[in-house]
């Protein structure tokens, strides 16, 4: 016999409230991070040795700016996923787990916006 | 959720009482580069910041990063980057259900490390080569 709520089991959600969504992200966000990174590493690969002008030039670009933005957002979601599944699984004191979750949102979106801005304030030439 | 167990429960033995394998190690090694670039995205936001402000700016980032402890890092984060990308294809395959015979386990793991390390090599190979230094 189940404890559940027919309501509770037709949502499918489960205890945590938030079903297998992050696992589906996780997956999803690698696929993502696999594709545009070959992209992003090989832009980086070609711009080492390159002047200030250049490397501005070539990031500014729409074909390098959007595939960078993607990238950075699906990167930053991936992390911040798989950061908050290892702190799940080793830090023992829901203090600190609390905190450390917490923490690990911050620092994610933090990355996050950081390059987003970057990568516009240098498209937009401001 | 409480962690507080009123029961004694017997717990399984940490993992280091285990001989280690190799699909144990790459699984250690695949969190193990992640953590790794977990912070090395703040080298990339620096280094974006860096375009975003200035040639004197990014002449400092360049610097550093080129620098031999820099450059020593950026080799560790790529080996990382392509480690864990390599661990990812890895995944896939067994969220498709293939690949769960022990002897299917122990291959792709093995690839995983020695594709690794090639494809690192590889690319900087490729990149000094790009800059002329041979």
């Amino acid at each position: 016999m189940s404890m559940r709520t027919p309501l509770s089991r037709t949502k499918g959600l489960g205890s945590a409230k938030a079903g297998t969504g992050h696992f589906w992200w996780q997956r999803v966000t690698a696929f993502v991070n696999m594709v545009l990174g070959f992209f992003v590493v090989w832009t980086i690969v070609r711009l080492v040795g390159s002047d200030y002008d250049m490397t501005r030039v070539t990031m500014a670009s729409p074909q390098v700016a959007i595939p960078f933005l993607l990238f950075v957002m699906s990167a930053s979601y991936h992390m911040k996923i798989g950061m908050q599944v290892i702190i799940e699984d080793y830090v023992v004191s829901d203090g600190w787990k609390t905190i450390l979750v917490i923490l690990n949102i911050f620092y994610s979106i933090l990355v996050a916006l950081t390059c987003v801005f970057a990568i516009l304030k240098i498209s937009f030439g401001a | 959720m409480s962690t507080k167990s009123p029961v004694q429960r017997p717990l399984s033995p940490h993992l280091q009482v285990y001989r280690p394998l190799v699909n144990m190690v790459m699984s250690i090694f695949h969190r193990l580069t992640g953590v790794v670039l977990y912070f090395g995205m703040a080298l990339l936001a620096w280094w974006l910041i860096s375009v975003a402000s200035g040639p004197e700016n990014l002449e400092v980032v360049k610097a550093v990063m080129t620098s031999i402890p820099g450059r020593l890092v950026l080799f560790g984060l790529s080996w990382a980057l392509i480690h864990h990308a390599l661990g990812g294809i890895r995944h896939f395959i067994w969220d498709s259900g293939r690949g769960f015979e022990i002897s299917a386990v122990n291959f792709l793991s093995w690839m995983t490390i020695a594709g690794s390390v090639i494809l690192t090599f590889v690319v900087w190979t490729l990149s000094y080569y790009m800059r002329g230094a041979f």
